[in-house]
């Protein structure tokens, strides 16, 4: 059963990738990318990384792609016109995917597969320790400096983002929610007796 | 005869398939009744008699409009994509539906008792989303792109205080499993639940699911007055109830959830009477009824103001809370009520 499981996800894996790369409306490659991510989720879950697979389905399906997928769909893009030099570098991407496929052939040639590793493909964590409790253990325990590191990384790379993006424009009016908010209604309004035929 | 059904692959697939039907037709069965639920409050509320012409009192409605969308024509759109505009309402209707495997009716009543149960919701209700930009795409029209545009972002900005909502629950319980999450809320009845506790959370909950399913005041993608009726317009048929079945299947869902997360699914309100599934049912009904009710009581937001809310007050906020419950359930602060860990560390 988990053979089949794995290998139904393996296939939709490898098959939502290369559409990715191959299909040619652009919004079709992204729903293949997912199909991939998913399966992708799939496999974790066979290896019993179940948290892992659920962040993967939060994080990248549930968000990253989402965003791919706006931006794909607001985009004109030309792809016949990126498409026009295919033909020129055909033969170099041939050549590189022959010497990637001639490497990772020989190296499988001469791969031995010790008998503990596969044993341990279905169970890469302690049987007394859920998974998330494990990861908890590594994260905040640890590696807890290196983990707040990335974490620090990150936030100086949005903030970076905020900063070059951030533009005071002086020109446009804003609204001040707040001020909204806060007016009086016996200060906004002023009613007027307005007699016929005079005006104010 | 039961060696069978707990040792051959055969055998362990039919008890699933048999638990998944016993959980999805009632599900599908209460589904009619909630609709035409729905309806009535909603035409109460506006002083309508609302549906009241098949069977008594209209119960029957629901099951009407279902034979009368299967039997029409399946409408496509010009230079719509056949492909995508027909997968959108399935994976509306797919998602809505599998999040069901992990919901516990009573202790033990649930089809997967999966260790990152709550994650796995929230995870199924963020691929939610596709259908409706699938749809909105695929249309090849205006309206519903602008609607799937809308929602995208609505969506994934609720997602964001939901999870964090969720977490300070799961920070309570020490683990992610509903059912742990339900026992850890076992003990003094009513007052022993999560919503004393997580208080001001369960309102920004409950907000935060109208705004995940399009519900209104917030439901932006469909706003009939000014987008016809979003990412719905080119849809007809079957795909249409599709789409409605997954919506509405959402909601429920997200009834369950509160129920659940906050209101201890289960367990009797008053010490002493028994627990069961009849408790769990009630709730679920209560606060569809109220889902119902804000529906028929509040106006549509803005475009802008719903984003407002989204960022500036409940993520900033459910963020502080997260801290707040961190410190409350590690110290035990106030006699303990946050620390609820029932399972090892």
């Amino acid at each position: 059963m988990t053979v089949f499981a794995f290998y139904l996800f393996s296939l939709s894996a490898i098959v939502g990738g290369l559409f990715t790369v191959i299909s040619r409306n652009p919004v079709h490659s992204v729903l293949w990318l997912i199909l991939a991510f998913l399966s992708s989720a799939g496999l974790f879950v066979l290896l019993g990384a179940e948290f892992v697979a659920m962040l993967l389905v939060i994080v990248y399906v549930g968000a990253v792609a989402v965003l791919f997928l706006f931006v794909v769909m607001m985009l004109d893009v030309d792809f016949a016109e990126l498409r026009a030099g295919m033909a020129k570098y055909m033969p170099l991407a041939l050549l590189i995917g022959l010497v990637f496929q001639m490497e990772l052939g020989m190296a499988f040639g001469v791969w031995e597969t010790s008998e503990l590793a596969a044993s341990q493909l279905t169970a890469p964590v302690p049987a007394d320790m859920q998974n998330t409790a494990a990861l908890g253990v590594l994260i905040y325990d640890r590696y807890f400096l290196l983990f707040q590191l990335a974490g620090l990384i990150l936030l100086v790379a949005m903030i970076g983002a905020i900063v070059l993006t951030l533009r005071h424009r002086t020109d446009v009016k804003r609204q001040n929610v707040l001020a909204q908010m806060w007016r009086d209604p016996a200060k906004a309004l002023e009613l007027k007796d307005v007699k016929p035929g005079q005006g104010l | 005869m039961a060696d069978f059904f707990s040792n051959t692959g055969l055998g362990i697939a039919l008890v699933i398939v048999g638990q998944i039907l016993l959980v999805l037709v009632p599900l599908l069965v209460a589904l009619a009744f909630l609709m035409y639920m729905d309806r009535k409050v909603w035409a109460a509320v506006q002083m309508r008699r609302g549906p009241n012409v098949v069977g008594v009192f209209g119960v029957l409605q629901s099951f009407a409009d279902f034979l009368k969308y299967i039997v029409k024509e399946v409408v496509f759109p010009a230079g719509a994509d056949k492909a995508v505009f027909l997968l959108a309402p399935m994976i509306s209707l797919v998602m809505a539906f599998i999040a069901w495997a992990v919901i516990p009716f009573n202790d033990g009543w649930v089809i997967s008792d999966i260790n990152v149960a709550i994650l796995y919701v929230f995870a199924i209700s963020s691929l939610e989303v596709y259908g409706v930009i699938m749809g909105g795409w695929a249309s090849n029209s205006k309206y519903p792109f602008l609607g799937s545009l809308r929602s995208a972002a609505q969506m994934i900005s609720y997602e964001v205080s939901i999870g964090l909502i969720i977490i300070g629950v799961i920070i309570s319980t020490g683990s992610m499993n509903l059912t742990d999450i339900v026992h850890a809320q076992d003990g003094a009845g009513l007052l022993s639940w999560y919503w004393l506790p997580h208080f001001p959370m369960v309102f920004l909950f409950f907000i935060s699911a109208l705004a995940e399913t399009n519900r209104p005041p917030f439901d932006l993608p469909e706003a009939e007055s000014e987008l016809v009726a979003g990412y719905q317009v080119e849809y007809s048929a079957t795909p249409f109830l599709l789409f409605m079945i997954g919506e509405l299947t959402a909601v429920v869902l997200m009834c369950a959830l509160v129920s659940l997360l906050f209101f201890g699914g289960w367990l009797s309100p008053i010490p002493g009477l028994p627990d069961g599934i009849l408790w769990m049912v009630a709730k679920m009904v209560f606060f569809f009824f109220i889902f119902a009710m804000v529906k028929a009581i509040t106006p549509r937001y803005r475009y802008d103001q719903l984003m407002r809310l989204g960022w500036k007050v409940f993520l900033p906020f459910s963020l502080v809370w997260v801290v707040f419950v961190s410190f409350a359930a590690k110290f035990g602060w106030f006699w303990g009520v946050f620390t609820r860990w029932t399972t090892g560390v």
